[in-house]
């Protein structure tokens, strides 16, 4: 495991780069998470609503950005993961997960690294943005 | 329409067993491929009694009921209109396949943007184990589309 000292502010993770997400994706995502939602796995319900198609679980994308972490850390070292959802993400996106090292720190005698985090589709456009922090020793 | 009454509202509360096969069919979901999430074997070498569950799955689990959408809709956030704007996790000790998790929600917070045209509903959640452990926390935070 990477040590506390070996991280430096500004240091980039290896970004995690997945395939076109696809109807597939979506409905075996929809059962495999729980989220039945409609609006992502009936385009007849998503065109009532006013969509074109239906989208991408937001939720999708955060776990790939979990994959992203824990292909780094253990996942024991994750701490905390906070994301905004920026935008839809559409069918068809491919996503990339980057990560950033933000800051190093200390709290109550343990070292932490705050880690910027996105997942961007394949235009560059922003689809989360976020942080997390990893305990390091 | 959201009513600000409605902060502080408690959801009936969610158990749910942590279970082998679920992980391993969200694992494929996820393209997930390192053996520790699917191979009990794998997990063990890794320090783990059993599968851990995946960072992001406590949200999945909270919706282990026949209509997980329903809070949400009785207090007039209907799933047309919704949609996720943050989420985040708070980890304090690790879940293993087996486990079984307390799902404990609240309504935290409610406000709008836009002279009413947003409203958003901020849930807190207290994640904790068959021990009584306090595992996890969530925050989720909804947007509704008005």
């Amino acid at each position: 495991m990477i040590g506390f000292d070996e991280v430096q502010v500004g240091d980039e993770l290896p970004v995690l780069q997945t395939k076109a997400i696809s109807r597939t994706t979506l409905a075996l995502f929809a059962g495999a998470s729980g989220d039945h939602n409609p609006m992502h796995i009936d385009i007849d319900f998503a065109k009532k609503a006013g969509m074109n198609d239906v989208f991408a679980h937001g939720m999708l994308s955060v776990a790939y950005l979990g994959r992203l972490l824990t292909g780094w850390v253990p996942q024991s070292a994750i701490k905390k993961i906070d994301v905004r959802f920026t935008a839809i993400t559409q069918l068809f996106a491919e996503i990339t997960c980057s990560a950033i090292v933000k800051e190093k720190f200390e709290r109550d005698g343990s070292k932490f690294v705050l880690l910027l985090i996105d997942a961007k589709d394949q235009n560059g456009d922003i689809k989360i943005s976020g942080s997390a922090e990893i305990a390091l020793t | 329409m959201l009513d600000k009454s409605d902060i502080g509202k408690v959801f009936p509360s969610v158990t749910a067993e942590v279970e082998k096969g679920r992980l391993r069919f969200f694992a494929k979901a996820i393209g997930e491929n390192n053996p520790i999430y699917t191979d009990e074997a794998a997990a063990k070498e890794a320090g783990y009694e059993s599968l851990p569950l995946p960072l992001t799955f406590f949200f999945s689990l909270k919706m282990d009921v026949p209509n997980p959408f329903e809070n949400y809709e009785k207090v007039g956030a209907s799933l047309a209109k919704i949609l996720h704007a943050n989420q985040a996790f708070v980890y304090h000790k690790s879940v293993v396949a087996g486990d079984s998790l307390t799902f404990e929600s609240h309504i935290a917070d409610i406000y709008d943007k836009k002279a009413g045209a947003l409203e958003f509903l901020v849930e807190k959640t207290k994640v904790s184990n068959q021990l009584g452990q306090h595992v996890a926390d969530m925050t989720t935070t909804l947007v509704v589309r008005n």
